[in-house]
């Protein structure tokens, strides 16, 4: 391996990780807030790449019926939920919200001539449809169980992945898909040229972490989530309730899954059950972090894909087993640096 | 009334019906009945490290897919290398080494991610079961995505099993092997200690068990059980590939056990029963319903499974065997003790008056929080001694201190005149320290003699074989004949056979003294031993300290209920700020200004 | 049984108020009323229900009986519609948010506020550090590094910062040096001028008898004693309630 091979696989490395990185600070997110471990944090991401390959292709995504069906869950769970507690006034909005939108959004679908739109305007039609999968998600799943124990969330988790890997083939089928490029442009820096999907990849991921640094720094909503994940009961007697935390949580989950699949599907094809393995390659970086540091999370990201780039060029056949085998060291330094902390009271 | 049905003709019953099966049935429902087996097997190991252990896998397809790998390389290579050369050819030596594997690589896995805190473990498991799958796929010697083909049957004493009613019988002669090996396994000393491992590291620790070895063992246990159910599935197919151990199937044997039960034996047939029909039906129905090929039966199950958390987190054999037995009644297995059990041999109390625990200056730090400073106490073989203080004055770090569960910043403690700083619960437990907890700590769903006798685990040894093919029984009557001798002498006897969580909050505290006494020891550590008694209760629990004191048991008591502790104690430690400020007779703290400011605050 | 605190208006009502963890009731048919504008202290040994009985009436723990806050019946009460009407609970821990500032978690305080659209946190703080001084010249510092003290200031301040109608401070004086101590209770105290209904739960009986208008004895899980708390201050039962003199207290509480 020469210079200049290092140089495009470092570049290479550098884009995915800087994907890996988005998807394990949402992952650490989740996890810190409502202690689930979101294994379908890459379903979001492969739901996104493929509503807009659909919408990119003039074709109805069928994302749009889960939305519709989800937010009929919803608006039964939380109508009944209104109806025994005695607040009927509560309905209209709850219907308003979880059905209403959705048939705005299929109308929407409908009525607009999908392929002629700008790559804009498509990535914002798949991401009002995909995006609100997120805290639906956490109010018919995690919500009814939210105080359940860690592992029992996880395999809930596990369920919810293959359930949806499972509609995924049916909405998109077996085939798979890449978007159109963010940009065509090309930039050479000496011996090495850049694409401008690469500036792309990495400068949104960057803005991404920036601005959801923000939000948590500065905004009273993005304080209460940090709160929530520092001390629930506190955060509960401040009237922040868990179940606003967790869905606000998991619509940023979804958000920066759907940007990911949106960053992810112009350089690999993605096909419907694509997401598992992207979004493992995010845990592992937020295993590095320990589910709990963003910083180190963030570096371990852009490791895993530093490793996956140069394996796939030394190992090709042995590229996946080499990343999820970079769990094993990681485990032992945790375990060796780890003071074992009674998980009771 | 009518009579109930012994659980026994029950379980004959089923094997009758096991029996008879290939008789009656198509092939096509033998095929089925092998599968359910063959995945029942999985789903067993399971139940004992998700549903008993609280530890979890999605990775047992690929210890299946080892079991399967191993015996179809060993039987169809003809180059083996040299040392490997014996096992060569015969399936039984294959399954021999198969096992030994997988008990390699489940230890290596155990080592690295039972220490870490629960979610480790399933996460690993996802990475490894992916890893190895992709391996099977990628490595040449092991025929990449085709597979091996041509591995031979399993022949039994010379006959071969090709036809799959014949290997039928081998694959249920293993699950039942497998789950009355279990079931017997969980009603052990070994199984007591597996199932404490719910009830919380330190209640376990300091009942001396050894919760990392209970860990691995039931993870090991559980790849064994995959691994001889990938060996007999290798040896039914007569080829492989790596698409059946991949990590979609490890989920898969997860929800079986969940959709089952996983607390019980049994929900592990049940659940591979229902997953594997309902999957043969799906996969015919969706694909005609969508007008597309896929498997579509797995939006199904992710859904099920997400139902069943929700609703019944028990899963069906609890459900399923509530109805039966609506219909015919079936006898509760009971219990019992051999009075006649050989007791088992008692420590030598130190002599009365001799000093068995102390501790000097001991302060501990959390951050910039003294919790415990320059604390001494000292407690005779013989005496009562109660630490008492408001709240949030030290105490309950204090006993952490001196019981190994914390470790002092600084300071010495000393049991029987050695020092026990950083020696951990276990250890000490094992000297003769033994205690209570503050917040009880009992495991609910277990009977009140089963957890007394968990106090009893130091003082037995046999291990994990012997407890699964029962040849342990002496030494389990005795210890069981230990703890039904402890709970009458707290006054328990008439719910020696109750689950402990049906006992009112004061019996279950009186439960946990029980316990404590079965591990015979020289020094009883009382966490609020009276919290919550009535006032009969009291004065039992009373007489029960002056007894033990008589024969020479030392006892360190934290208490808030005063009319207890001043009639009772020879000594009175009291505590403030996490610092001594008074020790004496009852009669002389309680007219200590200092500690009259300390409980009621400063007159000003 | 029914209070006899018989306060003008009561911000706070509970009757037959019951608590059950699993089979175990640790809260027996308790009643008692805050009125406005008065401390209520409610004392005991450890272990007698007080601070279940205030995670009752948060609505952190499920229970039976009769709840009205501010002449509203409270079906199930939710901790977070509670806070809303204006309740608010100062916990035995703290509870605060270690790793983030003083300023955030006063911020925090006004969460349930600014989520209805009353976005004066700014001003509202002004009061809060013109209350604790301390709490100004920590305001960047985490809330984890604070003392022992400071950490019960914040605790109070960010519950103020929800302009509670009625405040439940939960052993405000557990683990706290007595000159502290003396300066919440000096606090505690000046709130009631100010409006705050606030009901006390205490060990240290001699201070909260101090300072509050009406006392209620819990032990055991039930009320065992209560009056106006200057008499209850003198009453010797109290004393034995503690400190179990001659074991004779349950004698002398049965007559």
């Amino acid at each position: 391996m020469d210079f200049q091979i290092a140089l495009i696989l470092g570049q290479d490395g550098i884009t995915n990780g800087a994907i890996y990185a988005l998807l394990a600070l949402a992952l650490v997110l989740v996890f810190a807030v409502t202690r689930v471990i979101f294994i379908p944090q890459g379903e979001f991401v492969a739901y996104g790449a493929l509503t807009l390959a659909m919408i990119g292709n003039n074709v109805f995504p069928a994302t749009a019926w889960l939305l519709l069906g989800a937010g009929v869950a919803v608006a039964a769970l939380d109508g009944l939920g209104a109806l025994r507690a005695g607040q009927a006034r509560k309905l209209p909005r709850v219907l308003a919200v979880n059905v209403g939108y959705p048939l705005a959004v299929i109308a929407l679908l409908r009525l607009l001539p999908l392929a002629e739109l700008g790559l804009a305007v498509q990535i914002l039609l798949a991401m009002l449809v995909v995006v609100p999968l997120g805290p639906m998600m956490y109010r018919i799943v995690y919500q009814p169980i939210a105080e359940a124990t860690v592992l029992v969330l996880l395999i809930v988790s596990v369920a919810s992945h293959v359930a949806m890997v499972g509609l995924g083939l049916l909405f998109f089928g077996a085939e798979g898909y890449r978007t159109p490029p963010l940009s065509d442009a090309r930039f050479d820096l000496g011996s090495l040229s850049i694409s401008g999907q690469t500036i792309w990849v990495v400068a949104a991921s960057i803005v991404l972490i920036v601005a959801l640094a923000l939000f948590f720094g500065r905004t009273i909503y993005g304080k209460a989530l940090r709160a929530t994940a520092i001390n629930r009961n506190g955060a509960r007697l401040m009237g922040i309730p868990p179940a606003l935390a967790g869905k606000l949580t998991f619509l940023l989950a979804a958000l920066i899954g759907v940007l990911s699949g949106v960053l992810i599907s112009p350089i690999t094809t993605i096909y419907y059950d694509s997401g598992f393995l992207i979004g493992l390659k995010g845990f592992v970086a937020a295993i590095i972090g320990g589910l709990a540091s963003y910083p180190l999370a963030a570096f371990g990201a852009v490791l895993v894909g530093l490793l996956e780039s140069f394996s796939s060029f030394w190992a090709s056949a042995y590229k996946e087993v080499l990343v999820f085998t970079l769990i094993i060291p990681v485990l032992v330094w945790r375990s060796l640096t780890s003071h074992h902390v009674e998980e009771e009271e | 009334m009518k009579t109930a049905l012994s659980p026994r003709l029950v379980l004959a019953a089923f094997v009758a019906l096991l029996l008879v099966a290939p008789l009656v049935l198509p092939a096509f429902y033998i095929t089925l009945l092998n599968y359910i087996g063959l995945y029942a097997m999985v789903a067993l190991g399971l139940v004992l490290l998700t549903g008993v252990g609280g530890l979890t896998s999605f990775g047992q397809g690929a210890f299946v897919g080892l079991g399967a790998y191993t015996t179809a390389l060993l039987t169809t290579s003809a180059e083996l290398p040299g040392w490997l050369g014996w096992a060569g050819g015969s399936p039984w030596l294959a399954l021999l080494v198969g096992l030994v594997f997988t008990c390699v690589v489940a230890f290596l896995i155990g080592k690295l991610t039972l220490r870490l805190s629960g979610h480790y473990l399933p996460l690993a498991t996802i990475a490894w079961g992916l890893s190895l799958y992709f391996l099977f796929g990628t490595m040449a010697f092991l025929g990449g995505h085709t597979g091996l083909t041509g591995i031979p049957p399993i022949s039994v004493f010379g006959y071969e099993l090709r036809q799959g009613e014949e290997v039928y019988y081998l694959i249920w002669l293993f699950v039942l092997a497998g789950v009355l090996t279990t079931s017997n396994l969980l009603d052990s000393r070994e199984g007591r200690a597996i199932r404490a491992l719910k009830g919380g590291m330190v209640m376990a620790e300091a009942m001396g068990v050894d919760t990392a070895r209970s860990r691995m063992v039931i993870f090991i246990l559980a790849a064994l059980l995959a691994c001889a159910s990938g060996w007999l599935y290798a040896h039914m197919q007569r080829f492989v590939n790596p698409t059946p151990f991949g990590l979609h199937i490890g989920i898969e044997y997860l929800f079986m056990a969940v959709v089952g039960g996983a607390a019980h034996v049994w929900g592990a047939l049940v659940g591979a029963g229902v997953i594997t029909v309902l999957k043969q039906w799906l996969q015919d129905l969706l694909p005609k319903l969508f007008g597309t090929s896929g498997n579509f039966e797995v939006i199904f199950f992710g859904v099920l499974m997400v139902l069943v958390l929700h609703k019944a987190r028990g899963g069906l054999w609890p459900i399923l065997v509530s109805g039966f037995k609506r219909f015919i009644p079936v006898a509760a297995q009971r219990r019992t003790v051999d009075r006649d059990a050989v007791a088992l041999p008692r420590r030598e109390l130190p002599a009365a008056g001799s000093v068995l625990l102390e501790a000097k200056a001991v302060t501990r730090r959390f951050g910039g929080l003294l919790a415990n400073n320059n604390m001494s106490l000292e407690v005779r073989a013989g005496e009562i001694l109660a630490l008492i203080g408001p709240n949030g004055a030290g105490k309950s770090t204090m006993f952490n201190q001196v019981s190994g569960v914390d470790t002092p910043t600084s300071g010495e403690v000393l049991f029987l005149g050695e020092s026990v700083v950083g020696k951990g619960s276990r250890t000490i437990a094992r000297m003769g320290m033994s205690r209570t907890f503050q917040h009880v700590r009992l495991l609910p769903t277990m009977s009140v003699l089963e957890n007394v006798a968990i106090g009893a685990h130091m003082r037995g040894s046999s291990g994990v074989l012997s407890a699964a093919w029962r040849m342990e029984r002496s030494e389990e009557a005795r210890l069981l004949a230990e703890a039904a001798r402890q709970i009458e002498r707290v006054g328990l006897g008439e719910h020696m056979f109750d689950e402990a969580g049906s006992l009112a909050l004061g019996q279950q505290r009186i439960l946990e003294i029980a316990r404590a006494l079965a591990s015979d020891p020289c020094l009883l550590l009382l966490d609020e031993p009276a919290a919550g008694l009535r006032y009969k209760e009291k004065e039992a629990l009373g007489d029960l300290l002056r007894k033990l004191r008589a024969e020479g048991m030392g006892v360190l008591l934290v208490e808030h209920d005063m009319d207890f502790v001043m009639g009772l104690v020879d000594r009175v430690v009291v505590m403030e700020f996490g610092e001594k400020i008074a020790e004496g007779l009852p009669e002389d703290v309680q007219r200590d200004p200092a500690v009259l400011a300390a409980y009621l605050g400063g007159e000003d | 049984m029914a209070t006899n605190n018989r306060a003008d208006r009561p911000v706070l009502k509970v009757e037959g108020l019951c608590v059950s963890y699993g089979k175990v009731e640790a809260l027996t048919d308790a009643s008692i009323t805050v009125g406005e504008g008065q401390i209520v202290t409610v004392i005991g040994p450890n272990g007698a229900g007080k601070t279940t009985m205030l995670s009752a009436i948060m609505g952190l723990l499920p229970s039976r009986g009769r709840i009205e806050f501010d002449s509203v019946a409270m079906v199930a009460p939710e901790v977070e519609t509670m806070v809303a009407s204006g309740m608010n609970l100062v916990p035995e821990k703290r509870e605060l948010f270690g790793e983030m500032s003083v300023e955030d978690n006063l911020v925090l305080g006004a969460f349930q506020r600014y989520r209805m659209g009353l976005r004066d946190h700014a001003q509202t703080m002004e009061e809060i550090f013109t209350l604790f001084p301390r709490l100004r010249e920590r305001r960047t510092q985490m809330a984890g590094t604070l003392s022992g003290g400071e950490r019960q200031m914040l605790a109070v301040g960010r519950a103020l910062m929800a302009k509670p109608k009625l405040l439940m401070l939960d052993e405000p004086s557990l683990g706290l040096a007595p000159l502290i101590t003396r300066e919440i209770f000096r606090i505690v105290t000046q709130l009631r001028s100010r409006g705050v209904s606030i009901l006390l739960v205490e060990q240290n009986a001699r201070a909260a008898l101090q300072v509050a208008d009406y006392a209620y004895v819990l032990e055991t899980g039930g009320v065992a004693m209560e009056g106006p708390a200057s008499e209850l201050a003198g009453d010797r039962r109290v004393i034995d309630a503690y400190l179990g003199v001659g074991g004779k207290h349950q004698e002398m509480l049965a007559t």
